[in-house]
């Protein structure tokens, strides 16, 4: 198969060895599972269970609310024990409303109807399915997944692409999920593959992962309709709109989506989760995590139940001293955590333990203008003369320099001489562009309510200086009569 | 644990001090030689020159308050004043490199604002200034006089011609092939004649002739050029598009008229060329930083280095030719930006034709 070189791109030291060989393991269950209500893009969900209550394996816990959300799912079996906000893995530690469940130790699945054979329901029971399984883009995004089908059915889709890259340092899990459960990850691509009606999958997989590519290769002969094609290894070949352009030439149009050139992207652990809810009816309550670091004693890839604390994680696995900097995701593109309370959701790929040697060392100095991150930039952008911009609060001339194209992944800065944080800067224009946005749609409706009122106003004094006006006209037209009288 | 700060969380091995060490070790076999080549005079000039950058460095650091330390230590003072060093006259008197290294660092680069922030290359400015000031000790080119040679000065002689100008220097001189053919030609004595007693391409390649301190071996600078560009430390646009235009235009005049216009090996050879292609333009600070944008700007130094020699005032144009096409780097830098992800040439989103995406379903 032909294949396609996106611009720019890195190879850092994957560090991938320090996990690989380890096996998924299942997470034995912590004493609490923490159950955050926003694990998704779009509006948190609502919760559907009271104090106390009992409720088994994959009962729903919370609701979906509004067209965009996802409902979410008892992990275990368990009593709720509260319902209260606690700290949302995200680098302010600020809390969010999350469900606080007790196991009972049983861990009891609920009841689900099985489906004879999924191939022969509607292919919108599918996406539907998929919906109310809770299923959200598990490569980190958390775009609800069913959302993403659904659009997908009324589109002119030619390639469902399923994303295999992890290009992100230190992972593992998708890496370890397509070597031993090949099977359910093929599966679930043919659901979804059934899903959209269209017949043909192109499964993409970095080259440095060797085992996983045998396994679905191996998996896959058969089936005319799937190919597994092994992509360069370069970073950030996992990012949704370089491995569309590495794989069909075509680039997603500036602002636009990915169906837009025809194309819909689904990571592996996604796929299995779709396999899991349409052959089995299992919401998704549990995921696969690389634990690593070098502050990690044993690291590994553990198959945890959504809402386990990091500060479980770690136990498990041993950790030597306190972590330097711990980390949710890869190094290039994960969350700073505040600390260890933080609980695993959906989109966790992976808690990195991270000691000092592993960190970059170095203050930042001055741009010395080299343009290295000129030619890293996957995207095209001249981050220098970006970062001058963002630095300077110039936000239309950071607009006008792609702050909007800008993918975020981190490539200019892990390779910038001067240390400069340039991916910070653009994080930070990017916050003040939506704060902007925002402001004017306030300021606009604002100005809709003041011209509202004035107009309202203005009418008001119309309408009374017309009846004074007819008022006096009256006690005229009454003075000539009298007069005349 | 830390407080919160943005990705990524992992950074290549790359620093600033560790791109301008590459530099000077891309230099160091030239430097060697040229110093071998030019005796003690040489070395005291190269010394000052240094010497003079880093205190003046030092100072004005001191003056705008930022930590002396972090900044000397980055190297990139020490470049400037070792590549104004290489461009200048081997036997100047030390005032030269004195003035030189403080007018650099000083009005070239701390006046901007320090490290990264000045517009024109502070080595090049350094040159020109001294050029225009001190014409007669700026062109008094001493001719290759190795330490074993038997006429060449010892230590005291060397510092009597460093610091007191030495008496008989004229004897020792001689003129460069630019300026000799040029002078010649204004004489009206062609080419043919002038080059015959001056000019052998092998002596120019190996660095056997007269000319400035650094400049003459054409050979060690362009292998010092292509360590840079193995190391990636510089990219290839602006040297192959200077180098390039330089030897076409030289081409097409040679050509046109070999006794007035010197051949496209000379043109290479001569001057200060390979230096400033890969050492001087290639400055990351004064040249684009865009892969287009670079092309344009090694053409327009191409095409200016040319100009100038051939027919400016000057027999030779890369100090002046740098800085011109530095201060045309902000407007290439704008107008020749990589075509963004996702958007067409001119910044609007891409569009596909239905036939274009049905090309892909097969």
């Amino acid at each position: 198969m032909k294949l396609f070189r996106f611009r720019g791109g890195i190879h850092p030291p994957s560090r991938k060895e320090l996990s690989a060989g380890s096996a998924i393991e299942t997470m034995p269950l912590p004493e609490r599972l923490y159950i955050p209500m926003q694990q998704h893009i779009g509006t948190p969900a609502e919760p559907a269970v009271k104090i106390g209550q009992h409720v088994l394996k994959g009962q729903l816990l919370a609701r979906a609310s509004g067209a965009l959300s996802a409902p979410i799912h008892a992990p275990t079996s368990g009593w709720i024990r509260a319902v209260t906000d606690f700290t949302a893995p995200h680098p302010s530690g600020l809390p969010i409303l999350t469900v606080v469940l007790e196991p009972d130790g049983k861990d009891e699945w609920d009841e689900f109807p099985l489906p004879k054979d999924p191939f022969e329901m509607p292919p919108e029971l599918i996406a539907e399915r998929v919906a109310a399984a809770g299923i959200v883009g598990m490569g980190g995004a958390t775009f609800p997944t069913a959302v993403k089908l659904g659009g997908a059915t009324n589109k002119h889709i030619h390639t469902l692409l399923i994303n295999g890259g992890e290009c992100e340092p230190y992972l593992t899990c998708d890496d370890r999920l397509m070597r031993e459960r090949a099977f359910e990850v093929i599966d679930g691509v043919l659901l979804i593959l059934h899903g959209i009606r269209w017949g043909r999958a192109i499964i993409a997989i970095e080259d440095n992962k060797h085992e996983a590519l045998e396994a679905m290769r191996a998996t896959a002969k058969g089936y005319g309709q799937l190919e597994v094609v092994a992509v360069p290894t370069l970073y950030p070949m996992g990012s949704e709109k370089q491995l569309i352009k590495t794989v069909t030439g075509l680039e997603v149009p500036a602002g636009g989506l990915a169906a837009q050139v025809g194309v819909l992207v689904q990571n592996v652990a996604t796929a299995y989760a779709v396999h899991e809810a349409i052959r089995y009816g299992r919401p998704l309550v549990r995921r696969i995590v690389t634990v690593s670091g070098g502050a990690v004693r044993d690291r590994r890839n553990l198959e945890v139940p959504i809402g386990t604390l990091v500060d479980d994680l770690l136990r498990h696995c041993g950790h030597d001293g306190e972590p330097e900097r711990l980390l949710m995701g890869g190094p290039m593109m994960g969350t700073v955590l505040p600390h260890a309370m933080v609980p695993i959701v959906k989109g966790s790929n992976g808690v990195l333990a991270l000691s000092k040697p592993e960190l970059p060392e170095g203050s930042a100095s001055p741009c010395i203008r080299c343009g290295s991150c000129v030619r890293v930039c996957p995207v095209g952008l001249m981050p220098l003369e970006l970062m001058k911009r963002a630095q300077n609060n110039d936000l239309d001339g950071a607009q006008d320099y792609g702050l909007s194209d800008c993918l975020s992944c981190g490539t200019c800065a892990y390779v910038c001489p001067a240390h400069l944080p340039l991916t910070h800067y653009f994080n930070y224009a990017k916050g003040e562009l939506a704060a902007r946005a925002q402001q004017k749609r306030k300021n606009d409706y604002t100005r809709q309510l003041v011209q509202a009122r004035q107009a309202r106003l203005e009418r008001e004094a119309q309408a009374k200086a017309a009846a004074a006006a007819k008022r006096k006209a009256e006690r005229a037209a009454k003075k000539a009569q009298e007069a005349e009288a | 644990m830390t407080t919160p700060i943005s990705g990524p969380h992992y950074h290549g091995q790359r620093s600033v001090r560790g791109i301008m060490a590459q530099v000077m070790l891309a230099l160091v076999p030239a430097t060697v030689f040229a110093l071998w080549q030019f005796g003690w005079p040489a070395l005291f000039l190269f010394l000052l020159t240094l010497l003079s950058a880093v205190v003046t460095e030092a100072l004005s650091l001191h003056l705008a308050g930022k930590a002396k330390c972090a900044f000397l230590l980055d190297g990139s003072g020490l470049l400037t004043a070792w590549l104004l060093a290489l461009s200048l006259p081997p036997w100047a008197p030390w005032w030269i490199g004195v003035v030189g290294g403080a007018f650099a660092i000083v009005l070239g680069k701390q006046v901007f604002g320090g490290i990264g922030q000045n517009l024109f290359n502070p080595a090049m400015l350094a040159r020109v200034a001294l050029l225009i000031s001190f014409p007669v000790e700026m062109t008094r080119w001493a001719a290759p006089q190795p330490f074993t040679a038997t006429g060449a000065p010892g230590f005291v002689d060397s510092l009597k011609i460093t610091f007191s100008g030495g008496t008989n220097l004229d004897s020792l001189t001689g003129a460069t092939v630019l300026g000799h053919s040029k002078t010649e030609l204004t004489r009206g004595i062609g080419l043919d004649v002038s080059l015959s007693d001056i000019y052998t391409p092998l002596d120019y390649l190996f660095g056997l002739s007269g000319g400035s301190f650094g400049e003459t071996s054409a050979l060690l600078l362009l292998l010092g050029g292509l360590y840079l560009l193995v190391r990636r430390i510089i990219t290839w646009q602006i040297p192959v598009a200077m180098l390039a235009t330089v030897a076409l235009l030289a081409g097409i005049m040679h050509l046109v008229d070999p006794l007035r216009y010197a051949d496209p090996l000379l043109h290479l050879l001569a001057g200060g060329l390979m230096l400033g292609a890969f050492f001087i333009a290639t400055d990351p600070v004064t040249s684009p930083s865009g892969g287009l944008g670079q092309l344009v700007f090694g053409m327009g130094c191409g095409v200016l280095v040319y100009v100038i020699r051939t027919w400016g005032g000057f027999p030779e144009g890369l100090a002046f030719a740098v800085l011109i096409m530095n201060a045309a780097t902000p407007l290439i830098d704008h107008y020749l930006r990589p075509r963004v992800y996702g958007r067409s040439r001119r910044g609007t989103p891409l569009t596909y034709t239905a036939e274009q995406l049905g090309r892909e379903k097969e």
